[in-house]
């Protein structure tokens, strides 16, 4: 029984006559269908039922007018998304800014730059730095982080806008020890493992043709890294700093725990501000009134489809941009 | 294919052997649910009960307390998922009984009255308390507040901690000219719902503006998740002004403000204080929300925890025989009379004897297929014991 010819494609396999085929191909045909196509199954039914619970949500308000309404106040039963979709923007994107540029540096450094030995210790540090749950890095910055950068940054600013520069008061507020900056910084602080992973990735793409190319006609370290390398691994990094930027707007604890939880715009840069994943974690489990409930779900709704829009840029640019236009 | 034959006909045989099992187990729960009349059968039941988080630290121990006094007959299965979810769970009827800190509306009354033919109880099981803690540079535990100061902070009137109406109240305090920070629940909260209730009832623009809820739009401050949330951002913030649990406080050596209640007495929170706010006229089907009390020495930010329950017990699916109907009406029972005597060692405020009384009226209504079982079940528990 185990010396049954196993067929050299699937096109072989049909070709046999029907008794003298393994049963099991066709069984394990069928297991990995069943669950592949499941996961697609997910994929659908998740905003489908997303949209079926925030229906009453939407037929109170409309679709697009909560969206834009700006009060969210459970008890009048006046619900909006806009402060929390302009929190997520100005978090995430925040993060993005901040994490980028430093993040390709390092992705630079280590995969041009650092001796071997040197690099292996980077990557296994970023890489642990990606290992720490959120909730952890939450705490660390609620006892320290916080009240340090309260201290040291947002209060002496502060005091001196109030001599100084009076107009930028509007902008950043009276200060609060958890405010939408502390939650931007340690988002970007999250989101900067995956950015210089994907980042080293794209650049470990790059074939060694293309860097000797380069070095055979003459260029500098610097050079070659400009003009070969980077070009080539462009699409790799943009890509890589959508995929972190989709993550960074799904940060739920963490962002939660340091942003303020304030629902009323508008925000400023040391007040608390509120993002999608934090209202919906804040007020869902003690939903009662049916309206309020099926408005956290509206909002899971928007978060996927913002989440999903992102990603799909991604692989656009993905194809868009690479040298090759997507063929390789 | 011999292999697959076997991975095929083991799979088949733990998918028969545990449906064996589940079906043996869905048995013995009923069989003696139909010859139980007598009483206890003998037999090992479940009750799973989900709902508010604040009393979940109490059912939890009851639970424990009430194995031991039934010799592990009857266990207890309480899901601490905030009080919107046991609500809502009671309402579709998938638990034997909920627990929550906003007592259900006349909205879900009514709806419960056409689900079940009958009442859905909203029994009372204990207290919750909610004051104010603080961290004002040296300035130690105690500094007075009353419904107008603690409203216009909340508000965002009272800007400063030397604000002469707080140093009005606290006369020989040297108050610092420090911001008033805010600090409030971001999640959903019975402690919220006390706590602005309180706030609509002492004062008209709250009310107006802001209303009661367990998540209201707060007008200014900072949002931190759970008791433990806002006591972090309290101590991480000077100038910070915040509301928690007193059992909380408590445990966490807190700052806590004395309050001036509606007899214009200053009340220390304690858990006495908070039973005395409670021992006010209550109303027969239990709904009632004690804030600003009328009791003299009462402490005025406190209301009720109640547990859910239908009236017509086997009109709740959740609930499948007689047997177990009979034992979580015995529960319930013991809940709040022996029971009580657990709430102050952890931090609870014990019912006063009215609301005692309110809840025992309301499981001596408990009925199954028509038969009144409360009455049978005290009737058997003063003879025999749990």
């Amino acid at each position: 029984m185990a010396d049954v010819v196993v067929p050299a494609s699937a096109r072989a396999a049909e070709l046999i006559p029907a008794r003298y085929r393994n049963p099991g191909d066709h069984f394990f045909k069928l297991v990995v269908l069943g669950l592949s196509s499941s996961i697609i199954l997910l994929a659908v039914v998740m905003p489908v039922v997303l949209f079926i619970e925030a229906a009453p949500t939407f037929r109170a308000f409309g679709f697009m007018d909560f969206l834009t309404e700006t009060t969210w106040d459970p008890v009048a039963a006046i619900h909006g998304a806009w402060p929390f979709v302009v929190g997520t923007l100005i978090t995430s994107f925040g993060a993005l800014l901040i994490a980028a540029l430093p993040a390709i540096a390092v992705a630079i450094f280590v995969s041009e730059y650092a001796p071997k030995w040197l690099a292996r210790v980077i990557n296994y540090t970023v890489d642990l730095l990606a290992a720490i749950p959120s909730v952890v890095i939450g705490l660390w910055a609620i006892f320290n982080f916080a009240p340090m950068m309260r201290d040291l940054v947002y209060m002496p600013i502060y005091m001196w806008a109030i001599e100084e520069a009076e107009w930028l008061i509007p902008i950043i507020g009276a200060p609060s020890t958890y405010n939408l900056i502390t939650a931007t910084l340690i988002l970007a602080l999250m989101i900067v493992p995956y950015t210089v992973a994907l980042s080293r990735d794209a650049i470990a793409q790059v074939p060694v043709e293309q860097r000797e190319a380069s070095w055979a006609l003459g260029s500098t370290r610097w050079e070659v890294i400009r003009q070969a390398v980077l070009p080539y691994a462009r699409t790799g990094i943009v890509a890589g700093l959508l995929l972190s930027l989709a993550r960074g707007l799904g940060e739920t604890m963490a962002v939660a725990m340091l942003i303020g939880n304030r629902n009323r715009m508008p925000f400023t840069l040391f007040g608390p501000a509120a993002t999608m994943p934090s209202v919906i974690i804040n007020e869902f489990r003690e939903a009662v009134e049916p309206l309020h409930y099926s408005s956290t779900m509206a909002v899971g709704l928007y978060l996927f489809v913002v989440t999903i829009g992102i990603n799909l840029l991604a692989s656009y640019i993905q194809r868009k941009l690479s040298i090759s236009k997507g063929v390789l | 294919m011999k292999r697959i034959m076997k991975i095929a006909a083991t799979t088949a045989l733990v998918v028969l052997g545990a449906t064996a099992v589940y079906a043996g187990g869905g048995q013995e729960g009923a069989t003696p649910g139909a010859t139980a009349t007598s009483g206890r059968g003998g037999t090992r039941v479940e009750l799973l009960g989900a709902g508010a988080s604040f009393p979940a630290p109490l059912i939890t121990a009851w639970a424990d307390e009430y194995r031991d006094v039934t010799n592990g007959r009857v266990t207890i299965n309480y899901q601490s998922i905030g009080s919107g979810g046991g609500v809502r769970q009671f309402m579709e009827r998938t638990i034997m009984f909920g627990a929550t800190e906003a007592h259900l509306t006349d909205e879900n009354s009514q709806l419960a009255r056409q689900n079940t033919g009958g009442v859905a109880f909203n029994m009372p099981i204990t207290l919750g308390d909610v004051v104010v803690t603080y961290n004002v540079p040296g300035v130690e535990t105690g500094l007075i507040f009353d419904a107008e100061t603690i409203a216009a902070a909340f508000l965002g009137e009272i800007r400063s901690w030397n604000d002469p109406r707080i140093a009005a109240l606290n006369p020989g305090v040297r108050l610092p000219n420090l911001p008033i920070q805010i600090a409030h629940r971001s999640d959903g909260s019975g402690t919220t719902n006390i706590f602005t209730h309180y706030l609509s009832r002492v004062n008209q623009t709250w009310a107006d503006q802001i209303g009661f809820g367990s998540s209201v739009n707060w007008p200014v401050g900072t949002g931190g998740n759970g008791n433990e949330g806002v006591s972090g951002i309290v101590q991480n913030t000077p100038g910070a002004l915040g509301y928690v649990q007193l059992s909380y406080a408590v445990l966490n050596d807190l700052t806590l403000g004395y309050t001036k209640n509606k007899s214009g007495n200053i009340i220390q929170p304690s858990f006495e204080a908070t039973s005395l706010a409670a021992a006010v006229p209550m109303p027969s089907d239990g709904r009632i929300m004690i804030t600003d009390t009328d009791a003299a020495q009462g402490y005025p930010i406190a209301g009720f925890a109640w547990a859910l329950v239908y009236e017509n017990l086997d009109r709740n699916p959740a609930i499948t025989t007689r047997n177990q109907a009979e034992e979580l009406t015995r529960f319930l029972y013991w809940a709040v009379t022996d029971g009580q005597d657990l709430n102050e060692p952890l931090s609870y405020a014990r019912l006063p004897d009215d609301a005692q009384e309110v809840a025992i009226n309301m499981i001596s209504a408990l009925k199954y297929e028509g038969a009144n079982i409360g009455e049978q079940v005290i009737a058997d528990v003063r003879a025999n014991g749990f």
